[in-house]
Formats: structure tokens, sequence, C-alpha cells
């Protein structure tokens, strides 16, 4: 259908957005890439009276490392993160994760702040961002915050962000060393909203698994993670035993909730799945680099 | 009654003026403000890709981009297609290869396509068919379609690198 | 039949003394203009003051409406007209969608808008009609409208329960039709067999979301008292016919055009409510009113089709003799049975069809068709065939499993050989000539089924888990009046076309058969320059217009080559013996000595030109006094075709998919797929593949993806294409395409259809190759759409 009627500003500054949102409230809502927003006025499910375009702030595209952090700017495009060596080499798990989003069209213009700021627990950000234990940072009339990625995603479709703050960037942990990342997702046509997927960010001590962060998509009104069986992980060396370990931990800890076609139980076991398999890759990749381990 | 809003842009490189409504789709102004209907509308929700078109160079969803966000852009549509290489070698391929049977959906092929081959000179079969699964098709099952990306990327490819030993 | 019939297959002989196109594959003509944007859709035809009509639809599956309040709707910007059910029905009168010859099928009256109660969750309540769709679409929402819910019906499995209340009282029950077939001998020969195996099917029901939405403009001139309607449609007589019967005009004052239409499938040749109401608005208004669906409301009020369970059993002897086949199917339509090809059809089908290619002796099939508080179901791209063919060949694969033989080996033994025709089918139907083992045999070279057996052994081994499904179909095509046109419904089986020499010598052929992509105007031009003998640049088809175009059926039952092509080539042939005779005249020659040969008149033994054929038309226009008088030139010939041999002249088919199956997680990667087609003569190689490609896929995602999904009280729950999964390039195979060419004696052009026979034996072909894949788990799965958690719980994994 065609969007419902909105007044539309263009602002030129970062404070006019958020004087705008204060202003108009739960009436105004942020345009990025417009990729969700759109799809939503168009099936007439929002109305909201008045379209915030924040388009122009250039400044809010840049993907830059910042201290310890990769710091990605907002407006960066999905494409963007898929185009940038910066990603590549400070934050492998979203060079990985960025081709399962959607399709190229929608990755053209769909913004990494706009998909973490929507909070959809089936996107692959929001998980990314959780594997990662990132930053999100936003500003409002009275300032700016950081807000740790375990406390933004707080329900479905919502965050910890005000009604007139705006999310200017997320800082991730920069990769080290001794990291090993992995994502997949099992979707039934490539480019669907996955019926589950898994961030793993694995920070090894030789061959033990140092820290593990499992943290799942799909599965949930939030992206989360699975904390228990991380736990499990943390201090184990990668083995058949710990992998068997893995999944009946995630069959206790994990309830899914149930989608059009798939139950909790299915999305259970898959999950099991996943996590086996990219275990099992980060497994023979460390097997790789240390020869004669097993 | 909100404020219509001016926007200057190229479409296939020609310069225009538009008065637009903010809530107008770029896809809803190109076909009906400049007469422009080789681009289509499948289900204006962003998933069927009927309505693809360029803007600055990369494809978007005509029907999930509002006309006063491209102010200032370039926006190329498939009647621009031919005066540009590689798009007239994709419609070429696409007419030889019969790429297409009632047509909706090929605006948006072509540039989806365009966008592949500008971008992944080197994509395998494999490759074409999950870069393409953006568009939907009912009539072709696919097959030819990504016979003539393919046909077109193999063209496009540099002397030495077809005959290398 | 008045023919005798020969036991021999015909022969494929050339048509014309120059055959150029007709076998081969030339360019489409119009494949340039649209890679050029240069279509011309309903949507993209602006007419002068036309205005905008969106419907609200019913958001439930069966309730009361006790109120409309248009006031605020009526102030909206832009408005012109809000109407309901009680004015449209002073000017449009209500339908029933039954067929003569479906003895005891019964339905309901229905009307283009509901009347004090709708039916099913998306039938169209109210009309509100604006100057732009974008202020109809603002107004819709200020439209008031009280309602009572009833409760629905949505489960066919109860529909015919006591408790169950009926959808219309009047009617005594929900059953909208039933069938019963015995041969007599079926318990005998099951309880003579050595296996029986005993399966039940599922086949969800879905649709066929062509891309560019059901749509059209209806064009009430009120001073002419003329009616015009540009439609998406596949069969513009059909339609012409019913809007003047439905409105109480002349045929004469109704006209149907149909241009570029973006994907029909059958959802295309149905009649719908909305159809009657954008032409009942624009006479109310005087005004053209364009309708365009939503996508999101195409899902509910497009046709939906396929829904069946299907208990079934099969009756084998060890030594791979199929004895019987048993079956009962249960179909859920929608509260109306759909006008006016009725909702019976698909199940009447799929008895004609179970067992098709067998020469077993023993058959019983049981029939019933219910109505449901659902969106209204109709043919759709394959018409109960699909369902037929996964039924018969996943019981073939079962009896083969059973008895230890190969699958292509049980088939070669059962199937009706190839000198056995003209024959009858166990269900009645009846064969001119088929081919069954010539394509088997061709299908096991084409997809070195051997090697693949060996890489499938080898690959379980590692525990990769591959499988070949191979299915068999029969499928009807070039139908006769015994489909339609006996039970009463105004729906012609003959096609007519008209050849014309224009004066600078170009041909123009105006045929009642009509385009939506599958290339029928490139086929036509392909034969008529072949029967005429110009270049097919020369040629330029025209179709769907009622005005300009003999009358005649349109598109459907795969029936545009083989009926409207005989058309095309008769009218050509004879146009060119009517060239040949001016010819004679104009050069004082006997006609027998001069033919026409690539756009000159010529001798016709030495095939030295004498003259362009411009030549010859410039004089029969313009030069009447060089003619003698009792000549008169006639170069404007109409021929028209209907098959009459057969009640359909079928054609028959193998597919084989191969699979791997990934019992972790359930999902199945489509490897390859292979078709042997026998459609008779093939007109255009690459387009035939491609229709068979096409179909093939579609037939694809009714196995593997595609399901409306409702809820228990009647609401569809993934009416979008984010939740309604159709079939994207990355998972679809790539799709090898061979033929068998057994032309049918009943026309000159040897053409039987092919549009359908992809999406026929498909859904058979995969589900045989996943089920061949679990083997070794012995377990299979038989509920389509086969999604991954299906498969999982076959495999007691959840």
């Amino acid at each position: 259908m065609k969007s419902p009627e909105f007044d539309y500003v263009k602002v030129r500054t970062l404070e006019q957005a958020i004087a705008l949102l204060h202003a108009n409230g739960d009436e105004a809502r942020i345009l990025a890439g417009g990729q969700s927003l759109l799809a939503a006025l168009n099936m007439r499910l929002s109305e909201p009276s008045l379209l915030i375009d924040i388009g122009g702030l250039s400044v809010l595209r840049a993907i830059a490392v910042h201290g310890a952090f990769l710091r990605i700017g907002a407006l960066a495009t999905h494409t963007d993160i898929e185009n940038s060596s910066l990603v590549a080499q400070h934050a492998p798990l979203l060079s990985l994760a960025v081709g399962r989003i959607a399709h190229r069209a929608i990755r053209n213009a769909g913004t990494f702040g706009g998909s973490i700021a929507n909070a959809d627990p089936a996107a692959e950000w929001p998980c990314c961002l959780l594997a990662l234990d990132g930053w999100v940072l936003v500003r409002g009339p009275a300032g700016e915050r950081r807000i740790a990625a375990a406390d933004f995603f707080t329900g479905l479709y919502t965050t910890a962000l005000a009604d007139d703050e705006i999310l200017l960037a997320c800082d991730l942990p920069l990769a080290q060393r001794d990291d090993w990342f992995g994502f997949d997702e099992l979707a039934r046509r490539s480019g669907d909203y996955a019926i589950c997927g898994l961030a793993v960010a694995l920070r090894f001590s030789g061959s033990v698994v140092q820290s593990a962060h499992l943290s799942w998509l799909g599965l949930a009104s939030t992206p989360l993670r699975s904390r228990r069986t991380e736990a499990l992980l943390a201090g184990q060396p990668l083995d058949a035993a710990t992998l068997q370990g893995v999944t009946d931990a995630l069959l206790a800890e994990l309830d899914p909730i149930a989608d059009l076609t798939h139950t909790g139980a299915t999305k259970r076991h898959l999950a099991t799945v996943l996590a086996r398999r990219l275990l099992e890759q980060a497994l023979a990749t460390r097997q790789g680099l240390q020869p004669g381990m097993h | 009654m909100a404020d219509q809003q001016t926007i200057h842009l190229h479409v296939n490189g020609q310069a225009h003026t538009g008065n637009v409504a903010p809530r107008t789709h770029l896809i809803d102004w190109i076909r009906e403000d400049l007469g422009l209907k080789g681009s289509h509308l499948g289900c204006e929700h962003g998933v069927c890709g009927a309505c693809t078109v360029m803007v600055d160079g990369r494809i978007v969803r005509g029907c999930l981009t509002l006309a006063v966000q491209t102010d200032g852009c370039e926006v190329l549509t498939v009647e621009g297609l031919g005066a540009l290489e590689p798009a007239r070698a994709l419609q070429q391929a696409f007419v030889r290869h019969n790429a297409l049977q009632c047509g909706f959906c090929t605006a948006g092929m072509l540039m989806a396509a365009l966008e592949l081959v500008q971008n992944k000179p080197y994509a395998t079969r494999a490759e074409v068919r999950e870069w393409m699964s953006g568009n939907y098709c009912r009539c072709t099952g696919y097959h030819a379609i990504v016979d003539a990306v393919c046909e077109v990327l193999a063209q496009q490819m540099p002397e030495p690198a077809k005959g290398a030993a | 039949m008045s023919k005798v019939m020969e036991s021999q297959p015909a022969a494929l002989h050339d048509l014309s003394s120059d055959p150029r196109y007709i076998g081969h594959s030339p360019e489409r003509p119009s494949a340039r203009r649209l890679v050029q944007g240069q279509g011309c859709y309903v949507d993209d035809i602006r007419l002068p003051r036309m205005a905008h009509v969106v419907y609200w639809r019913s958001p439930v599956a069966h309730c009361r409406i006790t109120r409309i309040n248009a006031e605020f709707a009526r102030r909206m910007p832009g408005v012109l007209l809000v109407a309901d059910g009680e004015d449209l029905a002073k000017i449009c009168k209500p339908w029933v969608a039954t067929l003569g010859h479906l003895a005891n099928m019964k339905s309901a009256p229905q009307y283009p808008l509901a009347r004090g109660r709708a039916h099913w969750q998306g039938e169209p309540v109210v009309a509100v009609v604006a100057e732009s769709r974008v202020q109809a679409e603002d107004a819709l929402q200020y439209l008031q409208v009280e309602w009572e819910p009833l409760p629905a019906v949505a489960d066919m499995e109860t529909a015919l329960d006591p408790e169950t209340p009926l959808i219309h009282p009047e009617l005594g029950d929900n059953l909208c039709f039933q069938r019963n077939l015995d041969t007599g001998g079926v318990d005998a020969a099951f309880a003579a067999a050595d296996h029986v195996l005993k399966t039940t099917f599922e086949f969800g029901r879905h649709t066929g979301v062509t891309l560019e939405p059901r749509c059209q403009i209806a064009d009430w001139a009120s001073a002419e008292q003329r009616l015009t309607v540009y439609h998406s449609q596949q069969a513009p007589h059909m339609m012409q016919d019913l809007y003047a019967r439905q409105f109480g005009i002349a045929e004469s004052q109704v006209r149907v055009i149909c241009k570029d239409v973006g994907g029909s499938f059958g959802i295309k040749v149905h009649a719908y409510p909305d159809d009657f109401a954008t032409v009942a608005l624009s006479m109310m208004l005087g005004r053209p009113v364009k309708f365009v669906a939503d996508r999101l409301e195409s899902f509910t009020s497009d046709i939906h089709a396929r829904h069946h369970r299907v208990h079934a059993r099969i009756a084998v002897k060890q030594d791979g003799e199929i004895l019987a086949f048993d079956m009962d199917d249960l179909t859920g339509i929608g509260p109306f049975s759909m006008f006016p090809r009725t909702s019976a059809i698909e199940g009447n089908q799929v008895v004609n069809l179970v067992g098709g290619p067998y020469k077993h002796q023993q058959y019983r099939a049981q029939l019933k068709v219910v109505f449901q508080n659902k969106t209204p179901t109709c043919q759709y791209r394959g018409v109960g065939h699909p369902i037929a063919c996964a039924v018969t060949e996943a019981l073939v694969d079962q009896a083969a499993r059973a008895i230890g033989m190969d699958p292509l080996e049980i088939r070669r033994r059962n199937v009706i050989p190839d000198d056995a025709y003209p024959c009858s089918g166990i269900s009645g139907v009846k064969f001119e000539s088929l081919s069954h083992q010539a394509c088997l045999a061709r299908l096991e070279n084409l997809m070195d089924y051997h090697a693949l057996r060996a890489e499938q052994e080898a690959l379980r081994k590692k525990g990769i888990y591959r499988g070949i499904g191979i299915a068999a179909l029969i499928e009807l095509t070039n139908p006769s009046a015994a489909f339609y046109g006996v039970g009463g419904a105004r729906i012609a089986s003959q096609d007519g076309a008209t050849a014309r020499l224009d004066p600078n010598g170009g041909v123009t052929v105006m045929v009642s058969v009509g385009e939506q992509g599958q290339g029928t105007e490139a086929i036509y031009t392909q034969i008529a320059a072949d029967a005429v003998g110009v270049d097919m640049a020369q040629v330029r088809v025209v179709t769907g217009d009622t005005e300009v175009t003999p009358y005649g059926g349109g598109t459907w039952a795969s029936r545009g080559a083989g009926i409207g092509g005989e058309a095309v080539l008769l009218a050509g042939e004879a146009l060119r013996a009517n060239m040949r005779k001016l010819a004679a005249v104009i050069l004082q020659r006997e006609a027998q000595t001069l033919d026409i040969h690539r756009g000159s008149v010529v001798d016709s033994a030495s095939r030295e030109p004498l003259c362009s054929v411009a030549e010859i038309g410039r004089i029969a226009y313009f030069r009447s006094d060089l003619l003698p008088r009792d000549f008169t030139p006639e170069l404007s010939v109409t021929r028209h075709y209907a098959q009459r041999d057969y009640p359909f002249i079928f054609t028959n088919g193998v597919q084989a998919s191969y699979v791997e199956v990934d019992p972790d997680t359930g999902f199945v990667k489509l490897l390859r797929h292979w078709a042997v087609e026998d459609c008779g003569r093939v007109i255009n190689p690459r387009l035939v593949d491609e229709q068979i490609r096409g179909a093939i896929v579609q037939g694809i995602g009714g196995a593997l993806l595609e399901e409306c999904l409702y809820d228990a009280q009647g609401l569809m729950l993934n009416a979008n294409m984010a939740d309604y999964l159709v079939p994207m390039c990355a998972e679809m195979p790539d799709i090898e395409v061979a033929h068998v060419e057994t032309p049918t004696r009943s026309s000159k052009l040897g053409a039987k259809g092919a549009g359908e026979a992809g999406t026929a034996g498909a859904p058979a072909a995969v589900m045989n190759a996943i089920n061949d894949a679990l083997a070794p788990f012995a377990v299979s799965v038989t509920s389509q759409p086969l999604t991954p958690q299906k498969i999982l719980q076959a495999l007691g994994k959840v």
C-alpha cells in the first residue's frame, strides 16, 4: 500500500534531530536507511506524523578505530560494512555475518544503527553486537551515554533508547590475535529472517577456551546469550567431550519461542546443530594453527 | 496536509525537478510523475524486487525509498540501460536466453544483474544465484536468467584469464 | 470419434515447402521491448478522468455485517463514491458457479460485494473510489464497518460433521461435490497382491503469487453505452460474455483488452467478485475505474488451490506388476465455488489422473469437495495433476522398495507400452498416443542414472544422504468442449485466427489466444511465417482484444500452441493459397505453378522470384481496375479450429530430481532436475524448455515452501511476501530438458500442450527424491510442503 501521510524534515545537524525528537515524542521517527520503517509504513502498521531524515549527517557514516574499539557509525550501510577492510581486520564477525542480511538492494540502503535501534530479534547486527559485548553510543537532550549491549535490547523491538535519543555509533572491542569468530544461521531461503542463528566469539589461551560468547538470533524476543553454556566452555579445551557438553547444556538452557512453521523444540534442536558445527570449525581452525593438538 | 518538497535530481542522465509529497515513494514518482513505466510494483514491502532501481550507482528498492531522499542523486532506471555497457550486454543476453517471459520482473532483474557484473566480475554460478535471489520471478524458474548473467560475466573476462593454462 | 485411429504414432513432417521457423528457436519478437522497459501492463495505463478503487474486505472468516458508516470516508479528500453490496446488486446479477456435467455439484449465489454476510477473510464488502490510489487508501481507514463474528468452518476434515455449522443452510450441507469411481474388482486385486502399501498424503493450500497483481481498468462510456475493460486476464472473450450477462447488456457493448500480463498461471483466468464490482463502479460513476490488488490483499483474494488430504493404497505383486490403486481424496475449497470454471474441477482431475501412466486394471477413487470459510479455490497451473502424480509416484516408489526393485525398472514394467495406443486409462481417460517407454529410456541416459546411483551409494558411506526421485506423468492439453462447454459454461474450446496480407507486403495475424509471457505471440509468428511463406520480421501478431480478434477461448489447460497454433496454421495456409490465386491472375499463369517463398511470388519448380508480395498487395488494394471483373482477391482469411477427436490430447513425460537431505537440520538441497517431455511437435524448443523450467520451479514451490497457513478461526497467518515463501533463485536447481516428439493427429500442426507438465511432475519427483535420501533411516515424509521440521519429526530428532 502507499504510506500514510507524514511531515518530513531533512536535518542538517544532530542537535536539530534531537530537538525534533524531544518535541514530538512518540509521533516522530528517525529515517536512516528506512528499510524497516518504510516497509512498516507501507503496510500502514505505523502512522508517525513526522519523519526526521538524518541521512545527510555524513559524520555518522564513519567506520574508524577509536582506542580499543572499532567504532561503526549509525549510518554505515550494510554494504559499507561488507566493503570495509577495517571491519574485516578488527571485527571479522561482522564480515562473516553481513552477507546473510537480506539482499543487496536492502544492504545498500539499510544501516547498522537502524538495525540496532530496530532491535529485531532475528536480525544479525543486534546478535553480533551482543556476541562482542559492544557498546551503543547515544545522544539525547541531556547529553551522550554509552549503553552496554547486554543492557540495550530490552524486549521485542524495544531498546534502552529514550524517545528523544539518537543512536550515534557502536563500539566493538577490537579483535585480538587469539580470537576466533564464527557466524551461521539457518534460513529456508537465502536472505530470509533466519529460523535461528548463532554468533560465536571465542578467546583462546593456547588450546583452552578462555572465554566463549554464544549469541543467538531468532530464539527469543531479543538476541540472547546462552551464558550458562558459555560458563561451561570457559577454561575448557575444545574437544569432543566439551562439544557434547555444549549440546546438553544448550538443550537445558534454551527455551526458544515458536514461529509460524517451527516449534520451540525444533529451534532448540537446530540451535544445538549450529553450535556443534561452528565449534567444530573453531576446533579445526585451532588444530590447523597448532599442529599436533587434538 | 504535509508540505510538498522540491527535489532536484538526475534520472537516466537527465536533470529533473520534482514537487513531491514526502510520503511519495521513488518508484511511484518515477512511474507517475516522470511516466517511466518500465520499473514495476509487485509488493510494496521490499521483498519481490520488481521496483529495483539504481541510486548513485547502487541498487535499492524503489518502494522503500522516498522520492525526497533522492534529492541531489543520480537515478538509473531500465529506460536508461541501453546507453550503458555492460547493461546493454545484459539486455541482449536476456533476449538471447529468453531470460524473461512476462517481463514484469525484468527491469529489477537487470538492475540487480548490473550491480553484480560491476562489482563481482569473478562471480561463480552459485554466487550469481545467491545475488539474484533478491528478485522474484514466477515465470522462468531462474535458470535462463542465471545463464544470461554468467554469459555476460564470461564475456567481460579479460583475455589472458580466459585462456589461462 | 469420427476418424479411424491408426496404431502407429504420427510422424513429424514438414509443414511447409520452406520450413524455416517451426521447430527452431528464433528470438521472441516481444523480448526486445520488454528488456527496455517498454511493456504495457494495466497499471501503466492512464485514462482521462480515471478513478481508483480500494476494497474493504472482511477481516474475519465469517461475519454478519451489521452497519456500514461511510460518512467520514466520503468526506476524505478526493473520494468520489463509497458503495456496498446493496448498491451493486441493483446493477449486477449474482452468479452460481456450477457445471452441468459435474452431477450433484452445488454452490450458493455470490454477489460482487458481500451482502449482509461476509464468508471468507478477504471477501470484498465495501468499495471506496477516489481520484487517486493513495486518497482511496487514506479514505478506507475512515470507513466504519460493524460486524458480528459468526462460527467459521475452517477444518475440512470436520466440514461435513453434523455439529459443524452450515455455511449455506439452504444447501443442506457443506458438500460442494462428490464423486465415486470403482472398476469393480478392486478388493479382489488387493487380496491378490503380494504387497499393499498404504499412505496418507497431505498437500498444503497455496496460491499463485503472480508478480503483477490482479488488476483491471473498467471504462463505462455512458454516452455510447459501451464498456471497455483493460484486464490482466487470460480469457478476454469469456470475460466479455460474463460482463454482458451479469450486467444485462449486449455482448457487442463490451470490449475486453488484454495487453501485457505480468504472469497469470490460471490465477487470472477466473471471474472475481471484484472484477464485477469494478465494472459496476465505473457504470455508477460514468468514469473509468482502476483496480490494482495490493500484494497483501492478493493473498486472501486471489484464488487458492491444492489443499488435499489423500488416503491411498497400491497393490503390487512381487514380480513388480501393479494391480490396483485405491484412493480417498478430501479437498477443502472456499465458501463458494469459483466462477465460472468451478472449484470441483481440481478434485475431479485428481480422480481422473491417479495411476495415469500405468496399465493396471483396477481402480477405486472417492472424492469429496467441501466448503470452508477460507479464500475460494480454483484452477491453478497443473490443476490436480501435481496431487495425482505425487500420490501415484510415491506409492510406486514404495512398491518398488517393498519388492526390492529399482524405481526405474518398476515403472518400465508398468507403464502403458508405447505401441498400445490409442487406448483408455482405467479411470476412463482416453489416450491418443503416449511415449512413456521412450521417455523413461531418454531420462535414464540424460541423467546418467547409474552413475548417480553409484555416487549416492558412495556418499552414504560418508554420511551424506542424497536421493533420486522419479516421476512419470500424464498431462491433459488441447481440451475439447468436454471440459467446460458441455457443462453449460460459455467458455470456448475453439479458437480462430485471421491472417491478412497488408498492402506493403506485411502479414498481420489476429488470434484469439493471447500472451502472458509464455511466447504465444512468438510461436504464432513462426507458424504464420512458415505457412504464408514470408520472413518472421514481416509478420505481426495481434492478440488480446475482443474487438479485433476472432472469437475464442484464450489461455488455459495448455491449449495455446495446439489449438491457437492450428488456427494460425490453417489461416496462414489459406492466405497463401489466396495469394497464389491472386498472383496467378496478375501474372497470367496457373496458380499451381506459383508459390510464395520468403516474401516473393516465385515459380514453384525453380523458385525463381517473379514479383514481391508487396506488388500483388499493391495491385489488390489499389489497382482493382487491373483485375478481371469476375475475380476478387481475398487477402484476409479467418480459420477456426477446435480439437474434437478426444476429450483431451494427453501428453506424457517423466522427471527426475536429485537432492541432498541434511538429517541434522532437515534442510533439502536441490542438486539437479531433469525433465523429458513429449508435447508432440515442438514449435520453439527454447520457449517450450523455458515453460517447463518455470513450471517445474512452480511445482517445487508447492513441494517445499509454499503454504497458506491458517489458524483455527480461518484467518490466514502468512499473507505477505516475507512469510509466504515463494521459490527464489539461490535454492533452485539447474534444470535439463529433453524431448520425445509424438505429434498428435488431431491437427495438422501436431502440437500438444506443454505449459503445465513441469508443475505436474516436480512435486512428485522432489518428494520421491527426499524419501529416497531418507531411505537408510526407514522413514518417509508425505506432507507437502516438505519442511525441515517435518523431516526432523520423521527422523525422530524433534
